[in-house]
């Protein structure tokens, strides 16, 4: 019964005002930040708890990234998610063609051991690299269909058993929606399938107390993937040029409300 | 077809259009992409795919495409991504393409993600500078973190892929401007309308842009993702439109006090936006936050009512025309980076802007 749901998260500094860089220029100094995973990630996790609660199945969280990693499976696991997986990586991250190579190997040993998943979960790009193609990388090597900045998920046979919807030859399929500047775009996709999706899919739970302490004890289980780096190669990061603007106070407290509402009709908008 | 003026190496660009409305960053897609052809000594040649596309033509010749494939077939009468980059994987081969160029888009980073995943080329995201010489790696500059940070790349391919940063390039016409325009010729050869160069209202020296229509072999596992059917919007005052957005973050304190905001937002006929942190405590839609996860916003003016303006917001409305910020910090980054700052309370200060605009108003 249910659906077994895998989620792929990436780990990511949460920089405040300014990102400094370090001396090389390689990556951000992240000494004195923070670490979360994706925000659009963190909706797939939410997702993927959702879907599990109602249908029934499982879900397993996989994230490729340095050891430490290990923090944002175990977020996940304390939000509901059942099973870790933590490809280890001596960097911070890889090249999406590497990337996408490791994770789609990944799920393509799982399967041989018996291990498989009617829905893949992307978030839709990562804050930090922002490549946009992970996701359709591999969903791509392991032929599944696969949809991208989708913001809601509905399966479209609910209430079919398992038993039904073997018989009727398939997994069933699932309807998707993608915002767009007029409304909603709608698809469909037979599973199993992949979907990228963004923020906006659904508010993430805070993780409770008791799921922290499930997560802390929860196995993750550890791949040593291969590197196989594509041909997109960082040189270095730098900082955009930033305007110098001189700030005017207007004033302090109520008493600006004058020198506020001045403005509004000098730029016209009275 | 008339292709014969268009030889040697073929540098694509998928250019995206609207029931044949190709918008601003459709065109510096264009613009960039005849200079980057122009770099490698390649012939710069327009996809476009999907209903309407014949009417899409006639701005693409102004612009700099040397040549328009049509892309024509029954399956891609709706948007699928699989497909359209199977389309333009197949004119790849028949072109003897160098690169291919997408704008940094949804759909455009979304095709060229599928072009990317099943020639298993690597490709570049959101680029705002690309340097480009024949058989060498490009040299590119592309966005990080939304914008706050910027990463200088090597791309090494047979056939690059890349897509360009919305608004990182110009469009421009290729003579200059005040030319009238492209006209579509009488209907030629397979039925689409070649486009030309009007002679009445073009200058000399302008190629002709001729247009071919490709109808690409498509099998079930590509066409299998497509639109089946669209939602339209509710309407009201779109955040991304707006002329000015009053925006609420952590210091609103709650739902109800954004009541405020709304109050303001109303009289000055704007819309109301919010942080991260506002949508993560559920006191706001995550549709109205602005940001590198929500929105990407342009007013006349933004008012930003306790938000501190980390990177992730600031990405989103750096490109406000005025920033106003109220906050009881003098030294939060939106304060210190934005154009005007009133110090203080919110809850004190927005209602008596509001008392004021009322007063001027008359109401
Ligand atoms: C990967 C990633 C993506 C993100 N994407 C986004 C995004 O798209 N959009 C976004 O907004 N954030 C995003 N964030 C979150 C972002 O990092 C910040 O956490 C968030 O923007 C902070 O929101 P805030 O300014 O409302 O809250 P805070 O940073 O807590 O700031 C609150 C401000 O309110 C002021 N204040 C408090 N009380 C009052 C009062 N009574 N009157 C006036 N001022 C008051 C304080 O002085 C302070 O400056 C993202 C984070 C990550 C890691």
């Amino acid at each position: 019964m249910g659906y077994d749901v895998l989620v792929c998260i990436k780990r990511v500094p949460a920089p405040g005002a300014r990102i400094n860089l370090t001396d090389d220029e390689q990556e951000i100094d992240t000494r004195h930040l923070g670490f979360t995973m994706s925000p659009h990630d963190e909706c797939a996790v939410e997702e993927a708890v959702r879907i599990v609660a109602e249908h029934g199945g499982s879900s397993t969280v996989l994230c490729l990234g340095p050891p430490e990693a290990d923090e944002q499976v175990r977020q996940a696991i304390s939000m509901g998610i059942d099973h870790g997986v933590l490809l280890a990586i001596d960097e911070i991250d890889w090249d999406p063609q590497a990337t996408a190579s490791a994770i789609s190997d990944t799920i393509a040993s799982l399967a041989s051991e018996g291990t498989t998943y009617d829905l893949v979960l992307f978030g839709n790009e990562s804050p930090d690299a922002g490549n946009y193609q992970v996701g359709v990388r591999v969903a791509h090597r392991l032929a599944l269909p696969i949809i991208a900045g989708i913001k809601g998920i509905d399966f479209t046979d609910d209430g079919v058993g398992e038993g039904e919807r073997q018989r009727a030859g398939g997994r069933g399929s699932i309807r998707v929606r993608r915002q767009v500047t007029d409304g909603f775009e709608l698809y469909e996709l037979p599973l199993p399938a992949a979907v990228a999706v963004k923020e906006g899919l659904n508010l993430p739970r805070y993780p409770a107390i008791k799921g922290r302490m499930r997560a802390r004890k929860a196995q993750v289980r550890g791949f040593e993937p291969q590197a196989e780096p594509g041909g997109l190669r960082k040189v270095r990061l730098r900082q955009p040029r930033e305007q110098k603007t001189e700030t005017v106070v207007l004033g302090h407290g109520p008493e600006a409300a004058t020198a506020v509402v001045d403005l509004f009709e000098e730029l016209g908008l009275m | 077809m008339s292709a014969a003026h268009v030889t040697g190496p073929a540098l694509l660009a998928f250019v995206e259009h609207e029931s044949g409305v190709v918008d601003e960053t459709g065109l510096e897609l264009v613009s960039a992409g005849r200079a980057i052809a122009e770099d490698l000594g390649a012939v710069l040649h327009a996809i476009v795919i999907g209903p309407g596309a014949e009417t899409a033509l006639e701005r693409l010749g102004a612009y700099g495409a040397a040549h328009a494939h049509v892309v024509a077939h029954p399956d891609l009468a709706a948007y699928a991504p699989a497909a359209y980059a199977e389309s333009i994987i197949q004119l790849m081969g028949t072109h003897e393409a160098v690169g291919v160029l997408a704008s940094g888009t949804e759909k455009g980073n979304e095709v060229l993600a599928h072009v990317a995943a099943r020639t298993d080329l690597p490709m570049a995201a959101n680029c705002t500078e690309v340097a480009a010489a024949d058989g060498a790696p490009w040299a590119l500059t592309r966005l990080r973190w939304g914008g706050s940070l910027l990463e200088d790349a090597e791309l090494d391919a047979s056939t690059k892929l890349a897509t360009l940063a919305p608004h990182a390039f110009q469009a421009a016409e290729v003579n200059g401007a005040g030319i009238g325009g492209v006209t579509s010729a009488a209907s030629r050869g397979a039925g689409i309308g070649g486009v030309r160069a009007s002679a009445a209202s073009r200058g000399a020296g302008i190629e002709t842009v001729a247009a071919t229509e490709f109808q690409p072999e498509l099998d079930g596992a590509s066409t299998a993702v497509h639109v089946v059917d669209h939602e339209p919007s509710g309407g009201g005052v779109s955040l991304a439109s707006a002329p000015v957005v009053i925006s609420g973050g952590r210091g609103v304190g709650s739902a109800e006090g954004f009541a405020v905001l709304e109050e303001l937002a109303g009289l000055l006929e704007g819309a109301v936006g919010c942080s991260r942190v506002a949508t993560n405590n559920g006191w706001r839609s995550h549709s109205d936050q602005v940001g590198q996860t929500g929105t990407k916003i342009a007013p006349q003016l933004y008012v930003a009512c306790g938000i501190s303006g980390a990177t992730q917001h600031w990405v989103g409305c750096k490109d406000s025309k005025n920033i106003l910020a109220i906050n009881t910090d003098q030294e939060a980054p939106l304060v210190t980076r934005g154009n005007y700052a009133v110090i203080g309370s919110l809850q004190e200060v927005l209602p008596a802007i509001v008392d004021e605009v009322r007063r001027r108003k008359g109401a």
